[in-house]
Formats: structure tokens, C-alpha cells, sequence
């Protein structure tokens, strides 16, 4: 079997042909889950519904009437989506022990197409951060941290030293998905990316990461921190796997209303020879401060290798880029500010037993339900939306973000197809080093890259490019026009031919399945 | 001593009449059983977004329209914050910034001195109607010290009507919010019964001398009818002239009008001065509404609101009902409002007159005298009337036919009020009512009549 190959080409196959049965492929998933627990991926795992899912599917396929690819395939859900029957948290106090009467339209397109869902994967309490360390179940821990590839680069600074205090953060919030996907214990994941918290994760644990466009995939069940930038993003160790899970999300949701009408044709991705046509464009102001110098060596070799191909390659410019970040802060905090209203203790989830009034029982409620984070940014965003600061800050930062948006349709509407730039600033850092900073800070750095697209509403992926000096993944990302998946996509699975990303050679995937190594030469992804 | 100008505006809430709440599927219904028609998104479960009722639209075109406002073409929808036990997800949806209509007119009548006979017409303007998701409602359980929460009523849709402040008085409030309630139920877009909560209204009401600024206002709230809302106002305006004539100031504050009392008290500041920290609502694009010119050739009917297309098919509003009476009928303008002011009457009146001989100006007498003053003392609706319009009518008719007299007639009906099922020419002949018409049984009886007093006809007869 393939625990490796592409989903349409490779896995499905498998299935179909009966070389492999769902309910195996469940119980490797479930068994590789529990030994990569200290990863901290998951917050609750599915065992039960999952084996009876996979055993379903599994008459499916032996009537000869699978639903479709997805029929039989593990996945995971980041635990911001609602699963009916199944805990969702958002890794807060708030909502342990909240089980969802409805599932996520998402997830249950996924379901209705077979999928077997494997468990809800840890994140940053209610998405907000970019490490995946300030949920109340922990901090994940990336993969590639017991990676063959980091183990032989790092050098213990003492002898006392072990691989314990030496792990390096996953990048959030998706953090959970990403190292679920990066460790084998499930095919494809959802994330949500409302800043960049899909493709930052994706880029620090090597695996693909796209956030589609804004209105393509619908949010309904998408528990929302930014309403109008929030969108369900899709992990995978493949771009062919990326388009077959849009494939089967995409399309106008009744329940969403900013989902758009039009009909989605779900596509294959074509296997791109000739870039000679496409014209690359490179946003100078990507190269921001704190970039590291590995990185901006692999983005120009990146430019080099479509230029060499014979690809049109050019300087472009997004002037307003240096101002996303506060305007970000502005519109992010007030739109939390207003979604977090809801949790007060009265309908669902924590409820204080302060009883002295419902005053006093919403206050405790909240400051015991929230982490400093999410109380740090209702605070914020309330300030912003007082009638005295509206204009100054909210108003304000909505026509900022209108002319961040043009800056992409300028650049656009001169020619360039995509845009090509680095998903973050470095490689993963260590978790002790991670934590010195705060959670703005961190967020605040780590989301210039990426949070422009989702102010913008572009579709964007992060391709794992290379490993670092360090043995850690790096990843490149491209950005795309509104609605046109297929274009970005095709590039970016022609990019990741060209560069041959390495598996990750994890102990426990090894021991668990030799087929995977066995298999690791003709590792191109599809 | 300076003469006082009272300003009084309105702000109506008026519940849509519509089968699901506006931003969600779950049913409307008065008086169900608490928390039973509660869909997740009403109860703010986290991750559920609102959809908008086409249903709940077009009642606030309709409504728009007939009070002859600009419609918007454009219209948005945001979010007012603030924490309550009714208000589940910690805001309203409404239109703050852009609403719905705007800019429009309502005309009503009012009778002065208490005469029917004179009758003004008195407008006012409509500053805008916004659609918003009403509230569930909470009860205290003082006893307990808990409170109760139903959230049945929580996303029901509401259209605000805010009317200027161009009214001076109690009468004329009510007589605005009379117009209004027939117009709504006239339209369908409310059902606008205020007992049921399907009316709310809330008073602004301040104070000044001519030629100065306006003085400033207190909100009233708590009204539960037409009747009491004349009440508070006026007493809102007597306190107030009576603090200000006795050096004290009014205080912007919400007050409630206690009815039994007959008075206004200040409300439990339970919101203080609030700021709503209004934002945009980003789960609903704008709403975009199209008139014959432009809608789009390709547009799927389904998805669009032609503004045109309802102007076409709205009915006649009571104004012009009234109007048509009157011309059609020959009745006075003010028996056309009493007409319309009573559930049922018109529509009674004119079938009335359909089946029978007997000008409608002389039925119109029977209507509004006999029928009415029955239906009010035995607190009945017209449909619940024991005569019905065709009993009416066969009456009227004996009446014009002179077979009985109009004496013998109210006998009748009074009869007939029994609700027996007896015919009108049953209980004549029961009660032996009949007119004679014979000329020489008469003369017998007249005759008769003399022949019995010989002595009184003498008399007479020198003078």
C-alpha cells in the first residue's frame, strides 16, 4: 500500500483494487495517532465512529460503489469546526466538553463523500496565535522535531539535553492539522486561515497548505474569528491531493451567504511542461524585515527556476503591504470583539457559578473561559469599535485594507499571473525560544507574509520548498487571483515537481509502516 | 404664562408577519411552548450564520411603499452590542447605517372637539423603517432570585417605523399608530396586534416654548395599547411642563408608563448610556433590491426582489378604501372611518347593501347606530356577530317595503340579537309587527276607533 502516494492516483486506486481496505487503513491511522501522541496533534480522537465509518466504506467499495475518492480516506478536522456527536473545544476552557448538534458544512460534505474522520487536531485557543502553544490542551509539537533530518543537524548544547526541550513549534493555529498531515496519521486535514494559520503551519511542517479564496469554500460551522477574512483551509503532503479536497468542499452554500452562486467544476490538475506563457511576479516589500538569509537564497532561487524554464519573471510592487499588520490588528480585534459577544455562559458551553448576577455570571464566565489572548483582543477590539474611535480606527482600517486589496488587482491587471513569495520569516523555532515572546508579538511577525491575501480574499498555498540549514522544512507561497484555484494550483504543483521535497523520516512512521520507505524513492508526489 | 409646544415622535416596532424568523428557519407562532421554536442559530451556537427571509423583505417594501418612502436599493445590515439574557448572541442584527426605506409620509384623521362630524387630516413624516431580528424575552423570578429565558421570540423579524416628531398630543399618536396598524394588516406585512406584542411603540416626548429650541426629551416605553399610549403622552407632557414651570429640568431618561397608575416613572437604568459599538454585520453582503428598469435580463427570479412588482400588487390602502366608500356609497367621510376602524365592518356593510333595496345611506344608519352599539355592548367582533348580514339585510328590507315600521324594525333586531335562528319575518309575524297595508281594514279600525270614543271625537271636532 501507500501511505505516501497521491490520493487520486495512488491511494484511491489501492482501494478500489481492493489491495488495501479502509478499515486497515483506519486502524494504521488510529494505531500511528496514539504512537505520535506526545506530537499533541489531537485533542480528541474518534476511535469509535472512525471504525465504523472505515467499515462502511468498506461495503462500499466491495459492492463496487465507492462515493467517490475521498471514500475511505482518514482525515482530520481542526477542532474550530463543529462535528456533530464529536467534542468541538477550540482548545478553550469556553467550550470543553461542548458537543455540536450540527456538523460543519465542510465536514459534512467530507462525510457524505465517505471520508472516515479520524479526530479534531489541536490549535491556538479559538485560532489566535501563530504557534499552536496557547491552546488550554498544550502546545503541538512539530514533527520534523524527531526528524532524521533535524536530529543529525542540531547540536545538543549540553549533555543533559535531550530531544525534550529541543522541539520546535508547529506555527498556528492550524498547527495540529499541519503535524497530523506531516506525521502520516491521516491523508488530508482541514484548518481554518484567517491570517495565515493554513499556510504558516503547512510551511513550518512541510506539507501543503492552501487557503482558497474567500467565498469559494462556504464557513457555515466554521467557529469564526474574523468573519470576513476567515476561510476552511485544506492540508495535505500533496498539491494533487490539495485540488482533490477543494475538488469536493468548493461551491455556494445556502447557509453561507458569502458564498458565491456561481457553479464550482471541480478539475484535475494538469501536469504543467510549458511556463514559458506565465508571468511570476516578485512583491518587493516581501522582503520584510527579520526575513531570514536562507529564505530569501531559496525565494530568489525559486525565481530562478521558473525564469530558467523560461517563465516571465518581475519585480512588482504592493506598496501598502508594510501597513497590513495594524490594520490586521484593527479589523481582526473588532471582529473578535463581536464574535466572542456570544459566549456568555447562557446557552452552551462554561457557565460560572457565580450566581449574584447575570451580570457578574457573564463576567466570570468569560474570564474563566478565555485565555489572557482572547480576552487581550475582545478588550482591543472594543476600544476600536467605541463610538468616539470608530472612524478613526475601524473606518480607517477598512479603506486601508481597500487599498491593500488594489495593490494585488494593479498588479494583476499588468500581466502577472501569480505572485511568489516566502510563507514566513524562518524555519520553525524551538518551542523554548518561541515562547519568550507573547502571542501578539509572535502573531504580529509571523502573519506579514501571509495575512495580505486574506485581507485581499486571494487564494494562496504554501509549497514545502526545502529543508534549512537546520534539517527543518521551508516553504514557498504563491498567491493567485481571485477564483482561479486551478491556475495557482497547477503552478504550484509544477513548482513542487521541480523541487523534490523530502519525505520526513520519522521513527514511528517507519516502524509502522515499512511500506512507506519502501515507497520513498518514487516519493514525487504524484 | 408662556404657552408650551409638546414634540412628540414615535419609534414602532411592528412584528413581520411571516411564517420563519428573518435571519433563520424556525417558525414564528404566538404563545408556544417555551424554547420550541428555537433554531441553533437563534440560540448563537457557535459557527451558524444568518440567511435572510425573502419573506421579511418584502413586507418592509410593502411597508415602505405604502408609506410612500424612497426605497433603498441598497440597504446594509449591522451589528448593535450590548449584553442581555434575551439578546443570546451578545448583538442585534439590524440597519443602522443604511436602512431599508426612508423619507416617507402617513395621513390620518382626527375628530375635533370629540365630533365625528369635523374631521382633520394630520401627517406625519416617516424618517425611515429598518428591518431587525427581535429579542427573546426574560422573566424574573424575583422569589428565586433566578431569571427565566424564552428565546421563541428571539430573531422574529421586526420592522422599526420611526416617525418625526410632528405630533403635538396623546390623540394624535394614536390616531398616527390607529392609520398605521390598518395599513400593516391591510398590507399582511404585520399582523399589528398590540396585545399580542406584534405592535410596540415607545414615545419621544418633550417640551418648549414657541420660537425656542426643542426641550429635552424623555423616551416612554411599556405601552400596551392605542388606548394607553394617548394616556402616557399626555401625562408625560403635563409632568413635564409642570417640572419645568416649577424650576426643576427634564432629564434625558427612559420611563415606563405604569398603568394602573396612569403615570410615568423613571425606568431601572439597565443600559445606561450605552455605546452599541455598532459594526458592520460581515456575514450578510448588502441587500440589493431592483425596480423594472434595473433588473438584470438574466436574473433568476427566485434570488431578486422587484420593488416594481409589489408596487403593482399592493392592495388599497385604507385612505383610499375610505375614499371608495364614500363615492361609491354616498356616505360620510367619518362613517367610512368608522367603517374601517372596526375589523370586518366595511366588508359587512357592503353586503348589506348587496342584498338589499334600502340606500346604502340610510344602511349605513343601521351599521354604525344598532349594529355597532350591540357588537360593543356585548364586546363581540363583527365575526362573531349573531346577525348576520344577510338577517341584516332581510330586515332592512321589510323596512323599506314598509311592511313594519322602523320601531317594529329595532324590536326585531333586538330579537334577532338573540341569535334563535329565527328569520326577521318569523319574529315579525310571531310578534305580530306587521304594518298594515290593507286601505279598508284600516278605515274598520279607524272607524272602529271613533265609534269607541264618541265623546273624545266631539270634542274634537268643536275644537
Amino acid at each position: 500500500a501507500a501511505l505516501n502516494g497521491g490520493l487520486r492516483s495512488q491511494v484511491s486506486a489501492a482501494l478500489k483494487e481492493g489491495r488495501v481496505a479502509p478499515t486497515e487503513l483506519c486502524q494504521r491511522c488510529l494505531a500511528l495517532i496514539k504512537n505520535t501522541k506526545f506530537l499533541n496533534a489531537y485533542i480528541t480522537v474518534a476511535e469509535e465512529t472512525a471504525l465504523k465509518q472505515a467499515e462502511e466504506s468498506e461495503e462500499r467499495y466491495k459492492r463496487g460503489q465507492p462515493l467517490g475518492i475521498l471514500d475511505g480516506i482518514p482525515i482530520a478536522v481542526k477542532d474550530n469546526f463543529n462535528t456533530a456527536g464529536i467534542e468541538t473545544t477550540c482548545a478553550s476552557n469556553m467550550l470543553k466538553g461542548y458537543i455540536s448538534p450540527y456538523n460543519a458544512t465542510v465536514v459534512q460534505k467530507l462525510l457524505d463523500q465517505g471520508a472516515v474522520l479520524l479526530g479534531k487536531t489541536n490549535l491556538d485557543e479559538f485560532a489566535m496565535g501563530s504557534g499552536s502553544t496557547d491552546g488550554v490542551f498544550g502546545p503541538v509539537r512539530n514533527p520534523w522535531s524527531y526528524s532524521k533530518q533535524y536530529k543529525e543537524k542540531s547540536v545538543p548544547k549540553s549533555h543533559s539535553e535531550d530531544e525534550e526541550s529541543n522541539w520546535v513549534v508547529t506555527g498556528g493555529s492550524s498547527g495540529g492539522s499541519a503535524a497530523a498531515v506531516s506525521s502520516f496519521t491521516c491523508f488530508a486535514a482541514l484548518g481554518s486561515d484567517t491570517g495565515g494559520s493554513t499556510r504558516n503551519p503547512a510551511a513550518h511542517c512541510g506539507v501543503v497548505g492552501l487557503k482558497p479564496t474567500y467565498g469559494l469554500i462556504s464557513r457555515h460551522g466554521l467557529i469564526p474569528l474574523v468573519n470576513s477574512m476567515d476561510v476552511p483551509g485544506i492540508l495535505t503532503r500533496s498539491v494533487d491531493d490539495a485540488a482533490v479536497l477543494l475538488g469536493s468542499l468548493a461551491g455556494h452554500d445556502p447557509k453561507d451567504s458569502t458564498t458565491i452562486q456561481d457553479d464550482f467544476k471541480p478539475f484535475e490538475l494538469p501536469n504543467l511542461t510549458d511556463v514559458s506563457k506565465l508571468s511570476i511576479g516578485i512583491p518587493k516589500e516581501y522582503h520584510a524585515p527579520g526575513l531570514s538569509g536562507e529564505i530569501l537564497a531559496l525565494w530568489s532561487k525559486a525565481a530562478d527556476l521558473f525564469r530558467n524554464a523560461g517563465a516571465k519573471v518581475v519585480e512588482v510592487s504592493l506598496p501598502h503591504t508594510p501597513y497590513s499588520i495594524v490594520c490586521y490588528h484593527v479589523l481582526c480585534t473588532a471582529e473578535v470583539a463581536s464574535n466572542m459577544a456570544r459566549f456568555d455562559g447562557l446557552e452552551y458551553g462554561h457557565r460560572s457559578d457565580m450566581k449574584d448576577s447575570t451580570e457578574s455570571m457573564y463576567a466570570a464566565t468569560r474570564r474563566e473561559g478565555f485565555n489572557d489572548v482572547v480576552r487581550g483582543r475582545i478588550l482591543s477590539g472594543n476600544y476600536f469599535l467605541l463610538k468616539q474611535n470608530y472612524e478613526k480606527y475601524f473606518v480607517k482600517a477598512q479603506k486601508v485594507r481597500r487599498l491593500i486589496a488594489n495593490d494585488f488587482v494593479k498588479v494583476f491587471r499588468s500581466g502577472v499571473d501569480i505572485l511568489l513569495t516566502p510563507t514566513t520569516l524562518s524555519d520553525a523555532a524551538p518551542y523554548t525560544e518561541f515562547i519568550q515572546e507573547d502571542n501578539r508579538t509572535r502573531s504580529a511577525q509571523d502573519d506579514i507574509l501571509t495575512q495580505a491575501a486574506n485581507m485581499a480574499g486571494l487564494p494562496a498555498i504554501n509549497v514545502p520548498a526545502a529543508l534549512s540549514e537546520r534539517g527543518l522544512p521551508v516553504g514557498l507561497q504563491f498567491i493567485g487571483r481571485s477564483f482561479q484555484e486551478k491556475q495557482l494550483l497547477t503552478v504550484a504543483k509544477w513548482f513542487e515537481k521541480q523541487v523534490q521535497f523530502p519525505v520526513i523520516q520519522l521513527e514511528e512512521v517507519k516502524r509502522h509502516d515499512s511500506d512507506v520507505f519502501q515507497h520513498q524513492k518514487s516519493a514525487s508526489f504524484s | 404664562l408662556a404657552p408650551w409646544v409638546p414634540v412628540v415622535g414615535l419609534e414602532i416596532h411592528a412584528q413581520i408577519s411571516s411564517n420563519s424568523k428573518l435571519f433563520s428557519g424556525s417558525q414564528v407562532q404566538f404563545a408556544a411552548p417555551p424554547n420550541s421554536l428555537v433554531s441553533f442559530f437563534d440560540a448563537s451556537l457557535p459557527g451558524t450564520l444568518p440567511v435572510l427571509n425573502r419573506r421579511c423583505v418584502e413586507a418592509a417594501v410593502m411597508t415602505g411603499l405604502a408609506l410612500n418612502c424612497s426605497i433603498n436599493k441598497k440597504s446594509l445590515f449591522d451589528r448593535k452590542h450590548y449584553f442581555y439574557a434575551d439578546l443570546p448572541a451578545g448583538y442585534q442584527i439590524t440597519q443602522q447605517r443604511v436602512p431599508i426605506a426612508v423619507n416617507g409620509s402617513l395621513s390620518y384623521s382626527l375628530c375635533i372637539d370629540n365630533k365625528m362630524s369635523q374631521m382633520v387630516t394630520k401627517t406625519v413624516r416617516i424618517k425611515q423603517i429598518q428591518l431587525e431580528q427581535d429579542s427573546g424575552k426574560s422573566l424574573h423570578d424575583d422569589t428565586r432570585s433566578q431569571t427565566l429565558v424564552d428565546l421563541n421570540r428571539a430573531g422574529v423579524g421586526l420592522m422599526e417605523v420611526v416617525m418625526e416628531p410632528d405630533m403635538c398630543c396623546g390623540e394624535e399618536a394614536a390616531a398616527a399608530v390607529r392609520e398605521l396598524q390598518l395599513i400593516l394588516q391591510t398590507l399582511g406585512s404585520s399582523q399589528a396586534v398590540m396585545a399580542e406584542g406584534q405592535l410596540r411603540v415607545d414615545a419621544n416626548v418633550s417640551v418648549h416654548h414657541p420660537g425656542e429650541p426643542y426641550g429635552v426629551r424623555t423616551e416612554v416605553k411599556n405601552i400596551n395599547s392605542i388606548r394607553f399610549l394617548a394616556k402616557a403622552i399626555d401625562y408625560e407632557i403635563q409632568r413635564q411642563i409642570e417640572e419645568l414651570e416649577n424650576g426643576g429640568t427634564i432629564l434625558n431618561e427612559t420611563r415606563a408608563f405604569d398603568s394602573k397608575l396612569g403615570c410615568t416613572v423613571p425606568m431601572r437604568d439597565k443600559e445606561g448610556k450605552q455605546d452599541y459599538r455598532f459594526m458592520p454585520e460581515p456575514n450578510l453582503p448588502p441587500l440589493i433590491l431592483y425596480d423594472a428598469k434595473s433588473l438584470p435580463a438574466n436574473m433568476n427570479h427566485q434570488q431578486v426582489i422587484n420593488i416594481d412588482w409589489i408596487h403593482e400588487r399592493l392592495p388599497d390602502l385604507p385612505s383610499v378604501k375610505r375614499k371608495k366608500l364614500v363615492e361609491q356609497y354616498g356616505i360620510l367621510p367619518e362613517h367610512s372611518f368608522t367603517l374601517l376602524n372596526e375589523d370586518g365592518l366595511a366588508e359587512f356593510f357592503e353586503n348589506v347593501v348587496k342584498e338589499t333595496q334600502m340606500k346604502p345611506k340610510k344602511v349605513i344608519g343601521w351599521i354604525l347606530k344598532d349594529l355597532l352599539s350591540y357588537l360593543k355592548q356585548h364586546s363581540l367582533t363583527v365575526n362573531e356577530s349573531p346577525v348576520s348580514s344577510f338577517l341584516l339585510a332581510d330586515l332592512l328590507n321589510l323596512l323599506e317595503k314598509k311592511a313594519i315600521s322602523s320601531t317594529a324594525a329595532k324590536q326585531v333586531l333586538a330579537e334577532l340579537w338573540k341569535g334563535e335562528g329565527k328569520t326577521p319575518l318569523e319574529i315579525v309575524k310571531e310578534q305580530k309587527l306587521e304594518l298594515l297595508q290593507d286601505q279598508k281594514e284600516l278605515e274598520q279600525i279607524c272607524q272602529a276607533v271613533i265609534d269607541g270614543h264618541k265623546n273624545e271625537v266631539i270634542m274634537m271636532v268643536l275644537g
